[in-house]
């Protein structure tokens, strides 16, 4: 058995990201008279009363339905505009392009909070607070830069040969882009997708800024208010912080490389 | 044929422009009207639990106020406390981070998976998780630093405000450091692995490989990964709000946070919208600071 200084800096620093995930499941689990004791690292008694209580008396299934729902209408939108404008700005020369990719960078890193005002009093004229429509605006303006960076940098990626080959047949340029190019296209598009669902699941200060009752938060938004008036119920809330996490934990097992490629992509481009 | 091919060009400058409408519709609706209408209505005042006085042009009022307001001038100096002073040690983790990733032989899989892991996760629930962790009575690290006797019997983070900022700072290192480490982990891919061969054949230990190799060639990885997470840290609002709120007093609160409460709570839209702008023309200021200074490794090759 080797051990080289690097090994023991890696071990500590898995230890370090992993942990408060591991503890945060282990809390969930430990009823909450134990909770406040001081808690042993591996928790001795088992319970599901904090995820009954989750979804018995708060019934935690409406938020995750709305985030569902949110994400799922975002992602339906960002993917087609995204696509359609990566292309242009990846394979088409016209006026503007630098400005484009400009503008489409810094619009991804503007602070949340500076278009809040606006568009509250906008989405109140537009009887759309509280409504999932009016927190999709926001969600596609935000997400839409990330997957359209993502894609332009996929789309160049790809050899011009084959569309170049489909044109020379007679196919218009669109024909082309729907025939040829979007099935080579779609490892791309999907990572697109997956980190649109992951902005919509994550996001916090619009959905805390428009939905303004229960009936319509997403699920940070209600786990956040969870804090009852003079104590946390902790064990609900580890419990909830834990059903929020098994998306995330399921898309990042299911699509770790893809995601670490787009990612890298988008910045290395960048 | 040289007819045909301006012919096609044409077109396709006309493709291009119907392909790239939505997108920049969106942009156009979404946040650049939002950002000219949020400086517009920084100029009014604007009261929505008073809404008989109406909408005044008040000028720059607003900003005279904020300037006067001492708690705005320490929320400002909060958030740009906090960016100075996260970010290095982000970039400093992320880099270790993205070195192990790099060489490791084993286990590559689970350090993937344990990088992505807080990446991914919701900032509510990290902030969530660390405020549990630095709890008074049921904290963990709170309990282990008791038992170190490095904290005294009836000690509460959050009561102090100095203190309070520890658990904000824990949370948001832990959720940003694989961020870093990923984009870093890019540019050290990038690195031909021959340069480290030639400096260890002429005897370069590690520290100096790292210093004079691999340092100088993460340069353009470095700028970029430092300029996201400043723009970040400007902007931080979720892991403010959950781990103190912004307490104890205001001893903790950023600036968007002061913002969201103007504009949310006392729905004082005209003053919030102006605190909204000093956010923007914050993170606008290092921007162009930021590509002034380091230009050219930012945008790169790009175009």
């Amino acid at each position: 058995m080797r051990r080289n200084p690097a090994g023991v800096a890696g071990a500590a620093l898995l230890t370090m990201l992993l942990f408060p995930i591991y503890w945060m499941i282990a809390s969930s689990v430990t009823p909450e008279s134990r909770l406040f004791q001081s808690p042993p690292l591996v928790p001795s008694t088992l319970s599901l009363d904090h995820y009954r209580a989750l979804f018995d008396e708060r019934d935690f299934l409406i938020p995750i339905r709305n985030s569902l729902v949110v994400a799922a209408m975002t992602t339906i939108v960002v993917l087609p505009v995204a696509t359609l404008c990566a292309y242009a700005l990846a394979r088409l020369r016209f006026r503007g392009r630098a400005l484009l990719l400009a503008l489409i960078l810094a619009v991804s890193m503007f602070p949340q909070i500076s278009i809040v005002p606006p568009l509250y009093l906008i989405l109140r004229e537009l009887r759309l607070l509280d409504t999932y429509p009016g927190l999709v605006l926001p969600y596609v303006t935000f997400s839409a830069p990330l997957a359209v960076w993502l894609l332009t940098g996929f789309f160049r990626q790809l050899s011009p040969e084959l569309e170049e080959a489909a044109m020379l047949d007679g196919a218009s340029r669109v024909r082309a882009l729907w025939d040829v190019v979007l099935p080579l296209a779609a490892p791309g598009v999907a990572t697109a997708a997956i980190l649109t669902f992951l902005y919509c699941w994550n996001e916090f200060l619009f959905a805390l800024s428009f939905m303004l009752g229960p009936d319509r938060y997403t699920v940070p938004v209600a786990v956040t208010l969870f804090r009852g008036r003079y104590q946390v119920p902790w064990g609900q809330v580890l419990a909830a912080t834990v059903v929020a996490t098994i998306p995330v934990a399921l898309v990042v097992l299911a699509f770790q490389r893809r995601i670490v490629a787009g990612l890298s992509a988008g910045a290395s481009k960048g | 044929m040289s007819r045909h091919v301006a012919a096609i060009e044409q077109e396709e400058r006309l493709l291009a422009r119907w392909l790239v409408a939505p997108a920049l519709l969106f942009i156009l609706v979404g946040s650049l009207v939002p950002i000219a209408a949020t400086g517009w209505e920084a100029l009014h005042g604007h009261d929505l639990r008073l809404p008989w006085l109406g909408r005044p042009f008040v000028g720059v009022a607003n900003f005279v106020e904020a300037i006067q307001d001492p708690r705005f001038t320490s929320a400002l100096l909060h958030t740009v406390t906090f960016a100075v002073v996260t970010v290095p040690l982000e970039i400093a983790l992320g880099l270790a981070l993205a070195l192990i990733m790099h060489t490791a032989h084993r286990g590559r899989a689970l350090i993937r998976l344990a990088t992505l892991l807080p990446w991914a996760i919701p900032t509510v629930v990290a902030a969530l998780v660390w405020r549990f962790m630095f709890d008074a009575q049921a904290g963990i690290v709170t309990a282990l630093l008791r038992t170190l006797d490095v904290v005294g019997e009836s000690f509460d983070w959050f009561v102090h405000p100095l203190a309070a900022w520890v658990p904000i700072g824990a949370a948001d290192i832990w959720k940003t450091t694989p961020f870093v480490a990923i984009l870093l982990l890019a540019g050290l891919q990038t690195i031909d692995p021959a340069l480290h061969e030639a400096a260890r054949m002429d005897g370069a230990g590690g520290v100096r490989r790292l210093v004079t190799i691999t340092l100088p060639l993460l340069r353009p990885a470095l700028v970029v990964a430092a300029a996201f997470r400043m723009l970040d840290a400007l902007r931080m609002f979720d892991v403010a709000y959950v781990v103190t709120g912004g307490g104890p007093g205001t001893a903790t609160e950023p600036l968007s946070l002061y913002a969201f409460i103007v504009l949310m709570q006392r729905l004082r839209f005209g003053y919030g919208s102006a605190l909204s702008v000093t956010v923007f023309l914050l993170t606008f200021a290092f921007a162009l600071m930021w590509v002034r200074a380091l230009g050219r490794s930012l945008v790169g090759d790009r175009t």
